[in-house]
C-alpha cells in the first residue's frame, strides 16, 4: 500500500498534462471531474497511506521509493526519489486534502470563467510540484519542485492576463522570490562541494559528522537556506510580493499562498534542520526573520481596505510565527501551526471569495457591511476562522498552536523574552486587524447588496475547514507524538517563572483587549475610527503602514531605477555590436566586391592584364 | 637585310600607334592595313615567305576587308568622330599605359634572357606543308571546324527577319499592345512599341 | 605591339576599335610565333601562325555579325552601354 507514493504526485501531473493537450475541448463537467478528481484521488491514497504508516510504521520511520535515477554525471547521480516520513506525510495531507476542498469550492467558483480548463490544468500542476517537492529524498529534485511552484504561482497569479497589472503582480513574484531561489542554489552548491551528496537524509549525517557546530560552512549553507526559503515564504525582506499576487483567483490565494506554497519555505528548514541546529546563529536569524515579520506584517494589515490584502498580510505574519517556531527550535509547534494555519487560513480565502462575488467583486472592507444575515454560511464559517486565526482560547485550533509558538518562544532552548513579547503583540494585532475586517463585513448597515449566492459547491468546503478550524486543536497531543519520528524535541531551557498555562493567559486576555478595542472602533463608535485618522500622526502611520513599511518604495529606489537605467544606456547592446558588427562587415565586403562586376568589358580586361603583369612579375622574382 | 627589318617594323608599330590615335574610323582602319602590311615585310625578312603572303592576303586581304564592308554598312559616318572626341581625354591614356608598359617591360626582360640565334635560311612553303599534313593534321581539321562554326554563326547572327507589318486589332486601339512576334531584334528589347 | 593593342582595347570605347585592336593583339602573338620558329629553324612557328590567322578570320566574322547586332538594337556603338551583367 505505501508503495503506491508514487501515485500521489503522478495522479496530479498526469491530469494536468491532460487538461492542458484536450482540455479546451472537454465540455466544463469533464474538465472539472478530470481536475478535482485527480486531487480527491491523490487525497485518498494519502490517506490510505497515511492510515497504514500510523498503524504500522515502517523500519526507521521512514519509506523510501526511488523511481529511476535522474542524472548520471560521474560522482553526482540524483535520483527521483521520494522519501516519506512523518514531516512529509502530515504535509502532504494538508496539501491533498486542502487542496481537494479548494478545487471542490472552485469548480464552481470559476464556473463562468472562459479558461476553465487552463485553471485547472495549472492548478493539478502546482499540486503535483509542491507534492513532489514535499516528498523529495534529494535537494535537487526539492528544488524541481520548488521551481515548479514558483512557476505555476507566476502562471495562477497573471491568470486574468489580459489585464497588464496581473502580468506585473505575477512578474513581481517571480522576481522576488527568484532572488531567494538564488540563494538557495548557492546553498545546494556550497553543500555538494562540501558534503559530495544532495541526498537529504546522507546529507544530514555527513553534515554533522564533518562539520563542527558553529563552523562557518554549516552557518553560511543555513543561512543561503534561510534565504531561500524567505523568498518562497514571503518573510522580510522579500516579503513584497505577497500582497500583490491576490490579484490572482482567489482559490488560487487560498491554495498557493495562504495553505501550501508559502510554507514551503517553513519545510525546508524543518528537513535541513540539522544544519540548523548546527548553526546557532543562523537558528538566532530565523527566529529574528520571524518575529520582525509578524509585527511588520501586522501592523500593515491593520491599515488596508482591501479584504483579500487583509488576509495576505496576515498570512505572512502567521508564517512569521511558523519562522520564530522553527528559529527557537521548536519544530514540532511549528508544524502544527502550518496544520492549523492552512485550514483556517484557506477557510478565510474561501469565504473572502464568496463575499466578494456575492458583491460582484467588491474588495473594500469599508464598502461592505451587514452581510451576517445575508450570507449565513459564510459568516459563521468566516467567523470561526477569523477567531482561530486570532486564536479565541479552548475552542479554536488556532489557540492552541499559536500559543504553543510563543510558549516556546520563551521556554525553548533557543528563546528569549523578547521573542515572547514579539509573539505576544503580534497576537494582540492579529486579535485587532482579524475583527476590525469581521466588524466592518459582516456587522452594521448593509453595504453593497449581494447579486449572486452560491450553491452547495462552494459552502460545503467552507463547512468543512471551520470543522477542522476548531477540533484542530485537539489534535495536538497526537499529532505532536506522531512528528517526533521526524523533529526532535524541543529543548526546555526552564521556565523561569512562567508557565505555559500562564502564557495562555496573557495571549487569552490580549485577544479580549483585541476584541474590545475592534468592537469599539468598528461596530459600537465608528466615529472614533474616523477622530482616529484625522489625526495627523495617525495618518502618517498609517500611511506608512498601507504601503508596507516602505518596503516597494525603498526596492524601486535601490534596485529598480538604476537597472532601468543601465538597460537604457545599453539599448544599442554592447555585446551585440560584436555579432551584428560581424554581420555588417560582410554586408560591407558584399558591397565593394559587387562594385567591382560592373558588367564592363574594358573593366574586365584590365583587371586581366594587371593580373598577368602581376603573375608575370612573381614569375620572375619569385 | 638589318635595314629592312627595321624600317618595316618601326612602319608596323607607328601605323598602330597612329592606328589607336584616330578619330575617323575609316582613318583607323587604314592604318591598321599599313600596319599589318609592314608585318607581313617582317615575316618575309624573318624568313617566312609563306606566311607573309599569307599575312597579306588573309590578313590584310579579307579580314581588314570585312571589317570595311561592316563599317560602311554601319554608316556611321560624323556621329562617331563627335563621340569619339568625347571620349578620348589625355586622361584616358595614363591608366592602360601604365599596364601596357609594365607588360611591355616583362616581356621584353623575358626576352632578352634568351639566347640569339642566327635568322638566316628561310623556310618555304613545302617545308610548311609537311608540317600541317604530317604532325599537325588534327589542327587542320579543327580548324576546319571552326571556320564552319564560325561562317554558320555569323550567317545566323547576322540574319534579321524583314519587318512585318503591325497586326491592328479592331477591339483595342492601345498603341502599345502591338504585335512584336516576329520581330528578332525587336523581341524583347525594353523599347516602347513603335507606332505605325 | 601586343602592349599597344593592349592599350588601345582598353581605352577606345567604340565597338569596332576593340575588335581592331584585339586583331593588332592577335597579329603581335603571330608574329612572335614566327620569330620563334626562324629562331629554331623549325616551321612549327608557321604552322602556329597559320593557326592563328585561322582563328582570327572565324572570330572577326562572328564579332562582326555581333556588332550589326549590338547596332540595330542598341543605337550606339559604345562598349560600356553593353554592361547588362552589372552588379
Amino acid at each position: 500500500m505505501i508503495s503506491w507514493l508514487w501515485l500521489i504526485p503522478a495522479l496530479p501531473f498526469l491530469s494536468a498534462a491532460l487538461l492542458i493537450l484536450f482540455g479546451s475541448g472537454w465540455s466544463r463537467r469533464a474538465v472539472a471531474a478530470v481536475g478535482v478528481g485527480s486531487i480527491g484521488l491523490a487525497a485518498s491514497i494519502t490517506f490510505l497511506i497515511a492510515f497504514r504508516f500510523w498503524s504500522a510504521p515502517p523500519a526507521g520511520d521512514a519509506y523510501t521509493q526511488v523511481l529511476w535515477t535522474w542524472i548520471r554525471a560521474g560522482g553526482f547521480q540524483p535520483q527521483i526519489g521520494l522519501y516519506l516520513d512523518a514531516l512529509s506525510l502530515v504535509m502532504i495531507l494538508v496539501v491533498t486534502f486542502v487542496g481537494f476542498l479548494i478545487h471542490i469550492y472552485s469548480a464552481e467558483f470559476m464556473a463562468e470563467d472562459p479558461d476553465y480548463s487552463r485553471f485547472f490544468a495549472y492548478m493539478n500542476l502546482f499540486v503535483a510540484s509542491m507534492i513532489t517537492l514535499l516528498l523529495a529524498n534529494n535537494l535537487l529534485l526539492l528544488l524541481l519542485g520548488w521551481e515548479g511552484v514558483g512557476l505555476c504561482s507566476y502562471l495562477l497569479i497573471g491568470f486574468w492576463y489580459r489585464n497588464p497589472n496581473n502580468g506585473l503582480a505575477a512578474r513581481k513574484a517571480f522576481i522576488v522570490t527568484r532572488v531567494g531561489d538564488t540563494a538557495m542554489m548557492l546553498a545546494l552548491f556550497l553543500l555538494f562541494s562540501s558534503l559530495g551528496t544532495l541526498q537529504i537524509q546522507d546529507l544530514m549525517q555527513r553534515a554533522s559528522h564533518q562539520w563542527q557546530a558553529g563552523s562557518t560552512l554549516a552557518a553560511t549553507a543555513a543561512l543561503l537556506l534561510l534565504g531561500g526559503a524567505v523568498g518562497k515564504s514571503a518573510q522580510l525582506p522579500l516579503q513584497v510580493w505577497l500582497p500583490d499576487a491576490m490579484a490572482g483567483p482567489t482559490p488560487t490565494s487560498a491554495l498557493i499562498h495562504a495553505a501550501t506554497m508559502v510554507t514551503a519555505g517553513v519545510y525546508l528548514i524543518a528537513r535541513t534542520h540539522v544544519l540548523f541546529a548546527m548553526a546557532p546563529a543562523a537558528q538566532l536569524a530565523v527566529a529574528i526573520v520571524g518575529a520582525t515579520t509578524l509585527l511588520v506584517a501586522g501592523c500593515s494589515a491593520l491599515t488596508q481596505h482591501d479584504i483579500k490584502r487583509i488576509l495576505a498580510y496576515s498570512t505572512v505574519s502567521q508564517i512569521g510565527y511558523m519562522f520564530l517556531a522553527l528559529g527557537v527550535g521548536a519544530w514540532q509547534a511549528a508544524l502544527f501551526h502550518f496544520v492549523t494555519h492552512a485550514c483556517f487560513k484557506a477557510l478565510l480565502f474561501l469565504g473572502a471569495g464568496v463575499i466578494i462575488e456575492s458583491l460582484h467583486d467588491e474588495h473594500s472592507i469599508f464598502r461592505m457591511g451587514g452581510l451576517r444575515k445575508e450570507l449565513p454560511v459564510a459568516f459563521w464559517t468566516f467567523l470561526i476562522g477569523g477567531s482561530a486565526l486570532a486564536g479565541l482560547p479552548f475552542v479554536t485550533a488556532g489557540f492552541f498552536s499559536k500559543d504553543l509558538i510563543i510558549w516556546n518562544a520563551w521556554s525553548a532552548q533557543g528563546g528569549h523574552a523578547m521573542l515572547w513579547i514579539a509573539g505576544m503583540a503580534g497576537a494582540l494585532l492579529t486579535s485587532l486587524y482579524t475583527f476590525r475586517m469581521i466588524f466592518r463585513v459582516f456587522f452594521g448597515p448593509l453595504g453593497t447588496p449581494v447579486t449572486r449566492r452560491f450553491g452547495y459547491r462552494m459552502n460545503v468546503p467552507l463547512i468543512v475547514l471551520a470543522f477542522l478550524a476548531v477540533v484542530g486543536g485537539y489534535l495536538k497531543t497526537p499529532l505532536l507524538g506522531f512528528l517526533h519520528s521526524a523533529l526532535p524535541a524541543t529543548i526546555e531551557r526552564g521556565t523561569r517563572g512562567l508557565t505555559e498555562t500562564g502564557s495562555e493567559a496573557v495571549a487569552g486576555i490580549l485577544f479580549l483587549i483585541g476584541l474590545y478595542f475592534a468592537w469599539l472602533f468598528h461596530l459600537q463608535k465608528r466615529s472614533l475610527a474616523d477622530a482616529l485618522v484625522a489625526n495627523s500622526t495617525a495618518r502618517a502611520l498609517d500611511r506608512w503602514w498601507f504601503a508596507d513599511w516602505g518596503f516597494d518604495w525603498i526596492y524601486e529606489k535601490v534596485f529598480v531605477r538604476p537597472f532601468v537605467w543601465t538597460a537604457n544606456i545599453n539599448r544599442a547592446d554592447l555585446i551585440d555590436t560584436f555579432y551584428t558588427g560581424v554581420g555588417r562587415m560582410a554586408d560591407m565586403l558584399y558591397r565593394g566586391l559587387s562594385n567591382t562586376q560592373t558588367g564592363r568589358v574594358r573593366w574586365y580586361v584590365t583587371g586581366m592584364a594587371a593580373g598577368t603583369v602581376v603573375f608575370i612579375a612573381m614569375v620572375l622574382y619569385l | 637585310m638589318e635595314l629592312t627589318f627595321c624600317i618595316a617594323g618601326g612602319v608596323a608599330v607607328l601605323s598602330t600607334a597612329l592606328m589607336l590615335t584616330r578619330l575617323n574610323l575609316v582613318h583607323s582602319l587604314l592604318y591598321l592595313v599599313v600596319s599589318l602590311l609592314g608585318v607581313g615585310v617582317v615575316f618575309f625578312v624573318l624568313g617566312a615567305p609563306f606566311a607573309a603572303a599569307l599575312e597579306a592576303i588573309v590578313y590584310a586581304g579579307a579580314i581588314m576587308v570585312l571589317f570595311l564592308f561592316v563599317v560602311m554598312m554601319l554608316n556611321i559616318g560624323s556621329q562617331s568622330a563627335e563621340e569619339e572626341k568625347r571620349w578620348l581625354t589625355p586622361g584616358i591614356w595614363t591608366g592602360p599605359a601604365i599596364l601596357a608598359s609594365l607588360l611591355l617591360i616583362e616581356v621584353a626582360y623575358l626576352a632578352g634572357t634568351g639566347s640569339f640565334g642566327s635568322t638566316t635560311g628561310s623556310i618555304g612553303p613545302k617545308a610548311v606543308g609537311m608540317a600541317l599534313f604530317g604532325p599537325y593534321v588534327i589542327g587542320v581539321e579543327l580548324a576546319s571546324m571552326l571556320l564552319l562554326a564560325g561562317l554558320v554563326g555569323a550567317y545566323h547572327l547576322g540574319f534579321r527577319t524583314p519587318e512585318k507589318p503591325e497586326i491592328r486589332h479592331d477591339a483595342d486601339t492601345d498603341e502599345r499592345r502591338t504585335d512584336t512576334s516576329g520581330d528578332l531584334v525587336l523581341a524583347g528589347a525594353d523599347r516602347p512599341a513603335r507606332t505605325p | 605591339m601586343f602592349s599597344l593593342g593592349l592599350t588601345g582595347l582598353l581605352v577606345r570605347r567604340n565597338l569596332i576599335f576593340v575588335l581592331m585592336s584585339l586583331e593588332v593583339m592577335l597579329n603581335a602573338a603571330g608574329l612572335a610565333f614566327i620569330a620563334a620558329g626562324s629562331r629554331w629553324h623549325q616551321p612549327d612557328g608557321q604552322v602556329m601562325f597559320l593557326f592563328i590567322l585561322t582563328m582570327a578570320a572565324a572570330e572577326v566574322a562572328v564579332g562582326l555579325a555581333l556588332v550589326l547586332q549590338v547596332y540595330h538594337r542598341f543605337k550606339s556603338l559604345d562598349v560600356d552601354m553593353l554592361s547588362g551583367m552589372r552588379g
